[in-house]
């Protein structure tokens, strides 16, 4: 069973009283001691998958179809009282401000034992064992007396542990990592990556990273979805999308990185912008910068395995048979 | 040389403490010295506080030069009257990260880049307005754009105006802060692309500042590595990146990431981060992290010194580099 399913997931947002999709039939699993990338440029809609899988959408914002499938367990519909219960016990958060997850006037310490007594129900003593347990686990140096300091007194990289110290507190099933090294420099960056893979690898967590990083993505997942326009179009193994990108947007972002270990005579560039929400073509999202763009692709694009792969999968029609052009184009 | 930075020293004031604050002096750039050749890229890499943007606002005047000497062809900028100074600006701009910061958002696109245009007296009436249309289609920004406001634009546009309004002044040296950083990375790459172009054409110098040694790579000539106000290394940037002489240097490259998941990943040699520029560490600023730190290191500031085709402020680099890479 798969620690995470997204199933068909849509999730809308009415603006102006008209409905718009930020999320479109997103498919993925996330298994036990596995990394999933969710990478994309802004827009694209992975805060608000995000956002739907911890039940924590804005009013104006609905998952209108699909499931959260959460252990075996749908979870899109429960009661704000049961997410609760859910997020910090069973799913952990980790997020690109550290200081915006964390009470300015509570010490750090007080921070890491409350979820403790409230979802496992330990004592005061018990709890203040327990959390300096796990600054030591993120490696705080001198946990037993930074406990009570407060979130101002760290620098940005120990912030960042406080969090994730706080988001595993309860040895949650599934972590979600929304930008997680964003803010730091890149030094701190690689230790808090290296931390989250220490620590999920102890505790068999599945975990959701998003990023925009494909960097991160090629050094620290198993496997990666693509998002564009709020639809998933491209979703494989890391090595398979790095070497066989099969989405004209995945070939393109990957096409206009800049690298620090080779010469590139010139970055690919695409062409025009990520459009609005409210402006997001009906079909495929990205039919006005696509080089290979037909009239079919004004339809939703089919879900179409690549290379006989089950794992890699895209969503264009450039890759269905008979569609008006040959799949290995471009 | 364009440009020639020499033993720069900025220092701010720094109030803390509570009830009675007590101030303290940050020496945010320590005996810098760089130099930049006419329609050069010197990129300027390092972390957070370590100088680097301080540099930039010294060379601009940004920040007042304590010591030292900022030479812009030839005249000295540091002790210029405010008088000359007004009249060398043209030459020498700068382009932001977060380029909505530096235009007025009730001021239309055109009107901005009429008033730099009138402010230093490059040219007036039709030919402004000519000037104006041909420097926004060479950005890559629609005649229209001249009509519209800050915020109808998305943030890839706008620091195109922000390079438009930096070179409707046909400058010699564009100062770029961090220019692709705020930005996703299929627009960062047209604005990679554009800056290249006119870098060509207009044979524009840069001094690129950046945290990401990629974009660097791909953009600049030399580069020059900061850490806690002092240049630790600086070469020609394919070297530099290829083969890092300094310890420093060489964890920026191992975190750097790649992306590519068949390039195996180095481990992590290097605990900690950077301690507080408010108090610098004696002898080479890097020793408490570095893992081939001795004696000499606490003690003795290492020198800026040429070895293995750059230059280095290790007093160790020919040891290390003959260990890493038997």
């Amino acid at each position: 069973m798969s620690v995470l399913h997204i199933d068909d997931l849509r999730t809308s947002l009415t603006l102006n009283g008209r409905q718009h999709h930020a999320v479109r039939e997103v498919n993925f699993r996330i298994e036990e001691g596995e990394t999933v990338a969710v990478v994309g440029e802004s827009g694209c809609g992975k805060s608000m998958l995000a956002m739907s899988i911890m039940g924590l959408l804005p009013s104006i914002a609905v998952v209108t179809d699909g499931h959260v499938v959460l252990e075996g367990k749908p979870i899109e519909r429960e009661s704000e009282r049961q997410m609760e219960a859910i997020r910090g016990a069973r799913i952990g958060m980790i997020f690109q401000e550290p200081m915006t997850a964390l009470n300015p006037v509570l010490t750090v310490g007080e921070q890491i034992a409350e979820p403790l007594r409230d979802h496992l129900g330990l004592s005061r003593s018990e709890a203040r064992r327990r959390a300096i347990a796990l600054m030591e686990r993120v490696r705080i140096p001198s946990a037993a007396s930074r406990y009570d300091s407060y979130p101002h007194e760290f620098s940005g990289g120990m912030r960042q542990r406080v969090v994730i110290a706080l988001a595993i507190a309860c040895g949650p099933r599934l972590l979600i990592a929304d930008e997680p090294t964003t803010a730091l420099d890149v030094t701190v960056q690689r230790q808090i990556l290296d931390l989250l893979d220490m620590l999920q690898d102890d505790g068999r967590m599945a975990m959701m990273l998003i990023t925009h990083n494909l960097g991160i993505v090629a050094a620290h997942a198993d496997r990666v979805v693509v998002m564009y326009g709020g639809d998933m179009v491209e979703s494989a193994p890391v090595r398979a999308l790095f070497r066989n990108p099969a989405h004209p947007y995945s070939r393109a972002l990957l096409a206009s990185l800049p690298r620090v270990d080779r010469d590139l005579s010139e970055l690919a560039s695409i062409p025009g912008r990520v459009p609005p929400l409210t402006r997001l073509p009906d079909g495929c999202r990205f039919i006005d910068r696509c080089p290979h763009a037909m009239k079919i692709c004004q339809a939703l694009p089919p879900r179409v395995p690549v290379a006989d792969d089950a794992e890699h999968e895209v969503r264009c029609w450039l890759h269905v048979e008979g569609s008006g052009r040959d799949a290995s184009a471009g | 040389m364009l440009l020639q930075v020499e033993g720069l020293r900025v220092t701010y004031p720094v109030s803390r403490g509570w009830p009675v604050p007590r101030t303290s002096y940050l020496r945010a750039v320590d005996d810098v010295s760089l130099n930049v050749g006419a329609g050069e890229a010197l990129g300027i890499v390092g972390e957070s506080g370590c100088g680097k943007s301080t540099v930039a606002r010294a060379i601009l005047r940004l920040a007042r030069a304590d010591e030292g000497r900022v030479v812009f062809d030839g005249v000295d900028v540091t002790r210029l009257p405010l008088r000359a100074l007004r009249k060398l600006r043209p030459r020498m701009q700068m382009i932001f990260q977060d380029p909505a910061a530096s235009l007025s958002p009730r001021m239309r696109i055109g009107d901005a880049l009429a008033e730099a245009i009138a402010v230093h007296g490059i040219t007036h009436g039709g030919d402004a307005r000519r000037l104006i249309k041909e420097t926004l289609s060479d950005v890559g920004l629609p005649p229209e754009a001249a009509a519209r406001y800050p915020h109808e634009f998305s943030g890839g546009q706008k620091q195109r105006i922000g390079i438009a309004r930096a070179l409707v002044l046909s400058p010699s040296l564009i100062i770029a802060d961090e220019p692709v950083s705020a930005l996703d990375v299929s627009v960062q790459a047209q604005i990679l692309n554009l800056l290249a172009r006119l870098q060509k054409e207009r044979g524009i110098a840069f001094v690129f500042i950046s945290h990401d040694l990629g974009v660097v790579r791909h953009f600049c000539d030399r580069t020059a590595v900061m850490y806690l106000g002092q240049v630790i290394e600086q070469g020609d940037t394919r070297p530099l990146f290829d083969r890092p002489a300094h310890p420093y240097t060489r964890l920026l490259r191992t975190v750097s990431p790649v992306p590519d998941p068949d390039i195996p990943v180095p481990p992590l040699a290097v605990e900690g981060e950077p301690p507080s520029p408010l108090d610098p560490p004696p002898g080479c600023r890097f020793h408490p992290r570095c893992p081939y730190a001795a004696e000499r290191c606490r003690a003795e500031i290492p020198a800026l010194r040429p070895t293995m085709g750059h230059l280095v402020a290790c007093h160790f680099a020919e040891a290390i580099a003959a260990q890493e890479d038997a």
